[in-house]
């Protein structure tokens, strides 16, 4: 009998108990629909988050006091916590003991002291900008650059000026119409110069990364207090080929300018691109764990549900059964029947749960600012795991459809 | 008991002349067993059926007559015996060889009609052709003829529900025709119609008889039963009589 044949068949008599074949669906919906939307949601933000973490420039490592993924217990918490800030001094001095391996290391400390806001006369930015000082190394280190006016010079840094480079959202609020170069801002109730504007970055996870200002690092230290922030310094190979010299080395500077002794561990993070993407996908692994191991519960309710449903038709249907069985229906015929109803149950449950569970993760993502995407793996997968549960599920029951004697389901009434 | 009088029609009806041998039954036995009982359904029955004859069996309930009936259509195998069927030993086949007899060799019609219920006249009649692998063109050009030759060209899209109980008839005797089977075996045909309709199906299988068609009626009624040309009456598990009707 051909396939077609069957297959109207099957969606005949499903279309018979519509309602019945709708909640019986629903449960692979659900199952479907809850894995397919958080691997879609992660495939999406892992695309943005491969991008947009990649922050630091290229070849680049970074040293600081805290690590960037989630601490995961209380005891590495509190080690990390009780760990010496990393001083200017210290930054200084590894800066010089990297003079021979490298040009490029960045110092940067960022505001801790709540919501910033800049003001120039009576306008005003919004609060919760991004307020740091650094060096002259920043723009190469976190792939900013000047649009309008200048970087800052070493000369700057040494003696501490109180200049400072604005990103492009405070320009747009602050000189929507004038050149903000040479201007007098206050920020943080200190006033500094404007020197310089960075181009635009654009937004990362619906963050902007222009609505940031910074100063020469030793003017952030003397305006808000040296001692209480730590230093990160970022670091770049001169070459692809170097990076894991060029790190070994900082390691070792980081480790003298810290007075380790050799046994000690290191009281200090290194982290790099790779390290950052690591730590999320970690989590991502974690999250689409959770995913599998719940809608593999889902779905496993929902076969017992088909399994349910298909004994109840093949007891309902065994008059039907008879009547093909008489006209010369084989075992294999009525088997395929059965299966085939079972198996489009299944996936059309799971060809629904895909639809919707991409349409939500790509919501999800799209609300998260990430790009959209279709994970054909994971739908793919999805529908193999639909045609397997509708073969598990059905396959008894077709079974014992085709095992019926036709002359007792003839009678059957 | 009054026996009705025959229809007019039958007074000078031809007998045609059997043809090769199709059926043929030597000492079948089938028993069954009820929990710890033992039943005996038949008891060594012996017949034998060629083409082109019109047969009724007849017998009170019990009589192993459905045994007989199920036999015969190779929905049952016998539990000792031989029954050959086209020369074809069919006496120990499994399910799936009985299915394939019965899809080429059988055409089955019952009282209750069983046609799928959701299915349109055309389907039904196709249903045996779809089991036999046929293409879609070739099997509905046949069930189309099937259906045009028991009167009902014109309903080939109405389902069960929406048809007569004669015309439902129609359409299973359309179906049982339509693999152009070496029997056609019907069980007790008009026992859910009433007399006129009865008729009527009777009549129509008078005209199948007339194109050459081998016909088999399960009944235990006698005026169902005169329309055949042979009577084989059933008592206990034996034939008790086997007679030509003129």
């Amino acid at each position: 009998m051909l396939l077609n044949e069957i297959l109207r068949m099957a969606f005949a008599s499903l279309g018979v108990n519509k309602l019945r074949s709708f909640l019986t669906m629903s449960g692979i919906t659900i199952g479907v629909f809850s894995v397919i939307g958080v691997m879609t949601t992660v495939s999406a933000m892992r695309g943005s988050i491969e991008t947009g973490l990649s922050f630091l420039g290229s070849n680049m490592f970074q040293i600081g006091k805290y690590p960037t993924g989630p601490t995961t217990d209380g005891a590495s918490r509190r080690r990390i916590e009780s760990r010496r800030n990393i001083t200017f001094a210290e930054a200084q001095r590894y800066q010089q003991l990297m003079e021979s391996a490298t040009d490029v290391v960045c110092l940067k400390v960022f505001n801790r002291d709540g919501p910033v806001q800049a003001t120039y006369g009576n306008r005003k930015t919004e609060p919760g900008l991004s307020f740091g000082g650094t060096n002259e190394h920043f723009l190469a280190a976190n792939q900013y650059g000047v649009e309008l006016g200048r970087n800052f010079t070493a000369e700057d840094v040494d003696l501490g000026r109180p200049i400072i480079i604005i990103g492009q959202d405070v320009r747009k609020k602050l000189f929507p119409a004038e050149t903000p170069l040479g201007k007098l801002i206050k920020v943080g109730g200190r006033a500094y110069t404007i020197i310089g504007v960075f181009a635009e970055k654009g937004t990362n996870f619906g963050q902007s990364q222009d609505d940031i200002l910074m100063v020469p690092i030793t003017r952030f230290l003397s305006d808000f207090g040296a001692a209480r922030f730590s230093i990160n310094i970022a670091t770049q190979a001169p070459s692809q080929e170097r990076y894991n010299e060029t790190l070994d080395k900082g390691i070792t500077a980081m480790r003298i300018v810290r007075g380790l002794k050799s046994d000690e561990d290191n009281d200090f993070e290194i982290y790099s691109n790779d390290s950052l993407i690591a730590a999320f996908a970690k989590v991502a692994d974690a999250v689409r764990a959770g995913a599998l191991v719940i809608s593999g519960i889902a779905l496993l309710a929902a076969s017992v549900g088909i399994m349910n449903i298909m004994l109840v038709s093949v007891t309902e249907r065994t008059k039907e059964i008879g009547i093909r069985k008489s006209i010369g229906a084989r075992r294999i015929s009525i088997l395929i029947q059965f299966l085939i109803e079972a198996i489009v149950l299944s996936l059309t449950g799971g060809l629904v749960g895909i639809l919707f569970g991409v349409l939500a993760g790509n919501g999800l993502a799209m609300w998260m600012k990430a790009s959209i995407v279709f994970p054909w793996d994971w739908a793919g997968i999805g529908l193999l795991v639909c045609t397997a549960i509708g073969v598990g599920a059905g396959l008894y029951p077709a079974l014992k459809a085709a095992r019926l004697d036709p002359i007792e389901s003839l009678r059957y009434e | 008991m009054t026996a009705p009088a025959a229809p007019a029609a039958h007074i000078h009806r031809p007998t045609r002349p059997p043809g090769a041998l199709v059926i043929e039954i030597e000492g079948v036995t089938k028993l069954y067993k009820m929990g710890a009982e033992i039943i005996h359904a038949l008891r060594g029955v012996q017949l034998t059926i060629r083409r082109n004859e019109y047969l009724a069996i007849m017998g009170p309930s019990g009589s192993g007559k459905s045994t007989l009936m199920n036999m015969l259509g190779c929905l049952d195998t016998p539990t000792d015996g031989r029954y050959d069927f086209n020369g074809k030993n069919v006496a120990h086949m499994v399910d799936d060889e009985l299915a394939e007899i019965r899809n080429r060799e059988i055409g089955f019609v019952f009282q209750t009609f069983n046609l799928l219920p959701r299915s349109d006249a055309l389907h039904n009649v196709e249903l045996p052709l779809i089991y036999a692998g046929m293409s879609p063109s070739a099997r509905r050009e046949r069930a189309l003829a099937a259906l045009s030759n028991v009167g009902l060209a014109d309903r080939i899209h109405h389902k069960p529900n929406e048809l007569s109980g004669g015309q439902r008839q129609r359409v299973a005797i359309a179906r049982a025709l339509v693999n152009n089977p070496s029997i056609i075996l019907a069980d007790e045909p008009t026992g859910n119609l009433d007399s006129k309709t009865g008729e009527e199906i009777m009549a129509l299988f008078e005209q199948l008889y007339d194109q050459g068609q081998t016909i088999i009626v399960v009944t235990h009624e006698e005026d169902i039963a005169r329309h055949a040309r042979r009577i084989v009456r059933l008592r206990d598990g034996l034939i008790e009589s086997d007679a030509r009707v003129h």
